[in-house]
């Protein structure tokens, strides 16, 4: 089966700063591919580059073998890629309600499903939905988060440190929840927390320096000791 | 009491309160005049201020040439006026209807020349230079000579009578005391158009797509929605308010200049600044605070009446430095 997402020696700018210096990596259709490395790596600017909020200055991305490189942020995100950003991205005072409305592309029926089982979901987002977001808790804001890319039909989903901050209870709270997006869609995610990773990574990618420096199943990675030593310090 | 409850009375009593403190200096009459203008003050700031606070706080511009477009609102309407009422003469006539007729086809006249001239700054001008502020300072302000020089050209460097309608001349005697008609038809335009932006931006999906870019436009684009098209649209709207305020600022002077938007302008920034960016009704808080207490001091102290506006920013700034109603972006 063809790959879903296909980076090819990705090189990306932050002002005068070289962040991406060859980021190639590809994710295949209904697996969780994980990218990891230390902080300043490249992994959340990998992310902000695939949306399109950053353009490369070299290199090809690909989504479902189409080049979405040069296309802006909106009009991949109407492709299928749902982005969860790292510190979620809410609208702190907008209700919980009304930020799963503004990431509707559309409000029909289908949409207002969806939102119905997102909310089955997150039982949580049910409860508070009058309420604003910035009163959340964080567990509550990333399950929000989540829940905002799930209200379209997305192909693909970029969550970008989930855990980050959040308590070990609701941590695997999130595990959980992330297992179950695993039916409705492919995942990439950005995680500094192994334990999480290597229990919802089919695939990883290494990042060090702006550059993918390892790639292979998630199983290999967990038993191989000395790499993750090498590059993640662990 | 519940505490929330309590929290929320706090503001609306300490409005009522500063607007009252006045009388300790001002006889009842005086100050129910004063009171008068300095509403139909605030609410013609808010005309201009709500459309300054929208595209700062959607889309990051500091758009100086914001005044420019307040007094292309002002010309265009000023011609409306004189053209129509040359034809058919609606101003002095004493039908209401005939009036009316003439007031809004100057509204349409000020807020579509103003809109079309806002669309075309907003693609020409202020989208190349988008998330840098030092050169969308610059090259708004030099969008603002040129407008302005452009009035010169067309209309003469001079002052221009604006015609009033004989309907809104005059004035009613309330209890002994004199309203006059043409702030209190500024009052209730002002109104009209706050309850018509909360309605757009609280019941409308376009609304909650603005609201929400108001916080993270980054974010609203990720999801998918093009906030290149609400920018246009958003400072289109805030163009066409801006022209609506340099129209009835004029009708309320009875007289209009080239350079009048850019002496507004300084009243809208205040404002925005002490409603807190990107806040609707921010705005229309901090324009009656400036449009009352301005009014206030300018009858007792007149030396003072800017530097009481000036002095309110600072106060708001030190206790809350988001505005009253900013949201911390």
């Amino acid at each position: 089966m063809s790959d879903l997402l296909e980076l090819e020696g990705v090189h990306a700018d932050i002002g005068q700063h070289r962040i991406l210096q060859g980021v190639s990596l590809r994710v295949r259709p209904d697996t969780v591919t994980v990218l990891l490395g230390r902080n300043g790596a490249g992994k959340t600017t990998t992310m902000r580059t695939i949306m399109g909020v950053l353009r490369p200055r070299r290199g090809a991305i690909r989504f479902d073998g189409r080049p979405i490189h040069e296309l802006r942020p909106h009009a991949i995100a109407r492709l299928g890629i749902g982005y969860v950003p790292e510190g979620q991205g809410i609208f702190a005072t907008l209700t919980v309600e009304e930020n799963l409305r503004v990431a509707m592309l559309v409000e029909d029926a289908d949409s207002r499903e969806r939102m119905r089982r997102v909310l089955a979901l997150f039982p949580d987002l049910a409860r508070f939905g009058g309420a604003r977001a910035g009163t959340l808790s964080g567990g509550q804001k990333q399950m929000l988060a989540i829940g905002r890319a799930l209200v379209n039909p997305a192909r693909l989903l970029l969550i970008d440190e989930p855990s980050k901050g959040l308590a070990p209870i609701v941590v695997e709270h999130l595990i959980d929840a992330l297992r179950a997006l695993k039916a409705h869609a492919t995942v990439v995610l950005v995680e500094q927390n192994f334990h999480m990773a290597s229990r919802l990574g089919d695939d990883c990618y290494v990042m060090d320096d702006g550059r993918t420096v390892h790639a292979g199943p998630m199983a290999a990675l967990a038993a191989d000791a000395a790499l993750k030593r090498r590059y993640l310090g662990i | 009491m519940n505490p929330e409850r309590v929290k929320r009375l706090v503001g609306p009593l300490l409005g009522l309160a500063l607007l009252l403190l006045p009388l300790l200096a001002i006889e009842p009459r005086p100050w129910l005049t004063l009171t008068v203008a300095g509403l139909a003050m605030g609410m013609l700031i808010f005309l201009v201020a709500a459309g300054l606070t929208l595209i700062f706080g959607l889309m990051d511009v500091l758009n100086f040439a914001h005044g420019a477009l307040f007094s292309w609102g002002a010309y265009a309407g000023f011609t409306v006026m004189l053209l129509v009422d040359r034809r058919w003469g609606w101003a002095a006539s004493p039908s209401v209807l005939a009036n009316a007729g003439l007031v809004l086809l100057a509204v349409a006249g000020a807020a579509v020349v103003a809109l079309t001239l806002g669309v075309v700054l907003e693609r020409v001008v202020v989208r190349p230079v988008y998330g840098q502020h030092l050169f969308q300072i610059l090259i708004t302000l030099g969008a603002t000579i040129v407008l302005e020089e452009l009035i010169r050209i067309v209309w003469g460097p001079n002052d221009q009578v604006m015609s009033v309608p004989a309907a809104l001349q005059g004035s009613w005697d309330v209890a002994d005391v004199v309203v006059l008609r043409l702030p209190v038809a500024a009052i209730g335009l002002g109104l009209a158009v706050y309850v018509g932006m909360r309605w757009l931006l609280d019941r409308t999906r376009v609304g909650l797509i603005v609201r929400a870019g108001v916080e993270n436009n980054e974010m609203v684009q990720v999801m998918g929605h093009d906030v290149r098209r609400y920018f246009t649209g958003v400072f289109a709207a805030g163009s066409a308010l801006a022209g609506l305020g340099g129209l009835m600022w004029g009708m309320f002077n009875q007289s209009i200049r080239p350079s009048m938007g850019g002496e507004q302008l300084i009243f809208a920034f205040i404002v925005v600044i002490i409603g807190g960016l990107g806040s609707v009704t921010g705005s229309l808080v901090g324009a009656l605070l400036v449009g009352l207490s301005y009014n206030y001091v300018a009858y007792l102290v007149p030396k003072a009446a800017i530097g009481v506006t000036m002095a309110i920013m600072v106060l708001v700034l030190l206790a809350r430095p988001t505005g009253l109603f900013g949201s911390g972006k």
